[in-house]
């Protein structure tokens, strides 16, 4: 073998080293773009609940869907063993749904695939998705936090109907 | 090196091997499950519901199986590198009969279906309360494995002024001084919240500050599993493999950032959660891209590593090396399959780690996919190609099989091969993880056409598992009786003395580590834990 001589090493280690830091340093700068420029963004802090006075919460007295403005849907949800509550949510296409979630108990999850809604529900904390459906069709809202033994039972969905 | 470092690995490698084996069995049940097969009734009453296998599957293999098998290996080499015995015999044992009544006491509810839980057990989920606090005496016990490696390191350093610490020896010291400071968190959850409200001292608890303890954990946990794989890599693998290891002071330096990263990144896992500001989230997105770096280190340097050997056995292009490597010896075999899927595992990690988009992924079948990758294959598939040598090695007898080890070995690498990828597809389908899929009441199209693949990987590696235990089994009870020995350390084309001598001192690295835990954890945990009302009920809903 042609053994590298041990100056060598040196060399290569520099040559990995340099594209190394480049690399993550390039794929977090194109986060950060898409985070804060483009505002694709996680759920953040947006309050406490008293997790054993849920009903007796502004957002969560009447869970429910209301139109806000032309186009803007405002759900409130709340997730409780084993259901969502609506369980069905009836949009029309092109319109933005603005989802402020809850627990009644357990840890749940709410996940519309393909929305971007993905988000924990927490006893006694508030979350918030918002999604545009554009598409007619049916989309499950899926529990995807194992919330105890009939975890997938726990599934609602939302019905996009096409414009009058 | 006595005796004893020998009794104490076979001890700790007796209780990984059964965890293991009670994982993989309670996970094909689940592969199963997804492909349509109804199997649980005919397991009554021995697993109750899918969740019960699940929780049995996670607990045995991710906590159990990875612990007991780091508590066995780490000492092992780490007194075999230093060429000095535990400076605390009677402590180790202590250790080990600690751990194991921690097991027994949390094993019991587990297995009768008091803890379905899952091993993220989040609260307000309520399991029994042997569960919480035996774990935390598992825990515990691996402190005290810290301490011993501690002791008989000063003890070491005290007979061995100025002399480089050997890498082995080096790396065992920062796996468990990173996981003594990592565990903080669960401890504090367990101690502080877990304890006193499944005893029924304290009335509530509360979700969020739960979870985040738990993540300050549960992402260095991942390390503490990854790093004596990462051992065997660098300090063994490179001789089994005919070659050297690259480059001595590149494998400490990222053992040192690893020490001062691994912990500052856990709401990573918590980027869907409510209740922590964005900008935290993001912060500990960039600390995570950070502990990037020193795994393309590890990458690099590994497979340099790799390729001294195959050059060394007569290779001479750019990519036939990795042809000429001595693929007849099933502990390389398996170590080399589990760095390639691995691979795999930490692109996927990235992804998982780009905070916005985790959303994608975040707790769907993607995550299975990777975690499988990950520590199901990096850490399973290279702890099994240890254990080709190791337990020969403490039996005294040759390994029964040599040719049953290697298709076991790549019947794993092939049943991960479908198993994982599908999963991921799955999971950017949209299935969730953690799901009974079989019996969900939204059963999507294009999920059905791929779940026959998750069943028949599954089985593969189910099979793979039970070749490999098999063997063990008739190793230790009828193979030929033969001192076999361990593998050498392997020496560096740049050693030890072309480290700078600041890899070698511990204070600036550790106070590192603790300044940026209180940067990337202080201000939320502060907040929580002032404000925080412990008043959720628990429940037991399974």
């Amino acid at each position: 073998m042609a053994a590298r001589r041990p100056s060598t090493v040196y060399l290569w280690e520099l040559a990995w080293i340099l594209p190394s830091i480049a690399l993550p340093v390039s794929m977090l700068t194109a986060l950060a773009v898409t985070a804060l420029g483009a505002g694709i963004t996680v759920v953040g802090d947006r309050g406490r609940v008293d997790s054993t006075k849920v009903a007796e919460h502004p957002l969560f007295k009447e869970p429910g869907v209301t139109e806000i403005a032309p186009g803007q849907y405002e759900v409130r949800l709340t997730g409780q063993i084993w259901s969502f509550a609506p369980n069905e949510i009836r949009v029309p296409a092109g319109s933005t749904v603005h989802f402020w979630a809850t627990s009644r108990d357990l840890v749940h999850g709410l996940l519309v695939p393909r929305h971007n809604v993905n988000v924990m529900l927490l006893p006694g904390q508030i979350s918030h998705a918002q999604a545009r459906f554009d598409t007619p069709g049916e989309y499950p809202i899926i529990c995807h936090e194992y919330c105890g033994v009939a975890h997938h039972t726990m599934a609602g969905k939302i019905i996009v109907e096409a414009k009058r | 090196m006595t005796g004893l470092e020998r009794r104490l690995a076979a001890a700790n490698l007796i209780v990984a091997l059964v965890a293991l084996f009670g994982g993989v069995t309670t996970g094909i049940f689940q592969a199963l499950e997804y492909a349509g097969v109804e199997i649980y009734p005919s397991l009554a009453p021995f697993v109750r519901s899918h969740y019960h296998s699940v929780s049995m599957h996670g607990v045995l293999n991710a906590l159990v199986f990875t612990t007991f098998f780091i508590c066995g290996f780490v000492p092992f080499i780490f007194s075999r590198a230093l060429g000095a015995p535990l400076a605390c015999p009677r402590l180790a044992w202590w250790t080990f009969w600690f751990m194991t009544a921690g097991l027994v006491l949390a094993a019991i509810p587990l297995v009768g279906n008091a803890a379905t839980v899952m091993f993220t057990f989040y609260p307000p989920l309520k399991a029994h309360w042997a569960f919480y606090l035996g774990l935390t005496l598992v825990v515990a016990g691996t402190w005290l494995v810290t301490l011993n490696l501690v002791v008989s390191w000063r003890a070491w350093r005290a007979r061995n002024a100025g002399v480089p610490t050997p890498l082995a020896a080096f790396m065992s010291l920062v796996t468990f001084a990173m996981w003594s400071i990592a565990s903080l968190g669960l401890a504090a959850e367990m101690l502080f919240m877990l304890i006193p409200w499944s005893l029924g001292l304290v009335g509530g608890t509360d979700a969020l500050l739960a979870r985040t303890l738990f993540w300050f954990t549960g992402h260095p946990i991942v390390y503490f599993w990854l790093l004596p794989a990462y051992i065997s890599w660098y300090t063994l693998v490179p001789r089994q493999a005919g070659g050297k290891l690259f480059s001595d002071p590149m494998a400490r330096t990222s053992f040192m950032l690893f020490l001062v990263l691994s912990t500052p990144i856990g709401i990573h896992h918590q980027y869907t959660d409510p209740g922590i500001h964005q900008g935290w989230k993001l912060l500990h997105a960039l600390f995570t891209f950070a502990v990037f770096f020193p795994s393309l280190l590890t990458f690099f340097n590994v497979v340099a590593s790799l390729e001294t050997g195959g050059r060394a056995r007569g290779a001479t292009g750019w990519v036939n090396w990795f042809g000429r490597l001595p693929w007849s010896d099933p502990s390389l075999s398996a170590q080399v399959l589990a760095m390639i899927l691995f691979a795999f595992g930490g692109v996927g990690g990235l992804i998982n780690a780009s905070f916005n988009v985790n959303m994608v992924v975040h707790n769907t079948a993607y995550i299975v996919g990777h975690l499988h990758l990950t520590v199901g294959t990096a850490v399973t598939l290279t702890f099994m190609g240890i254990s080709y040598w190791l337990v020969p090695h403490l039996a005294g007898r040759a390994l029964w099989s040599r040719s049953l080890a290697l298709v076991q070995v790549w019947l794993w690498f092939g049943g991960m091969l479908i198993f994982s990828p599908t999963l991921h597809e799955l999971g950017l389908r949209g299935m969730p993880r953690r799901t009974m899929i079989g019996h969900v009441s939204y059963m999507q199209p294009q999920w059905k056409a791929l779940l026959p693949l998750v069943g028949i990987g599954g089985a593969i590696v189910f099979l793979s598992a039970l070749l490999y235990f098999l063997n063990m089994v008739l190793t230790v009870t009828v193979s030929r009786r033969a001192p076999q020995p361990a593998p050498e350390f392997a020496d560096a084309l740049s050693g030890p003395d072309h480290a700078p001598a600041f890899l070698d001192r511990w204070r600036p690295w550790l106070v590192a580590s603790a300044v940026l835990i209180v940067i990337a954890y202080g201000p939320t945990l502060v907040r929580l834990v002032t404000t925080t009302p412990l008043n959720t009920p628990g429940l037991r809903v399974w």
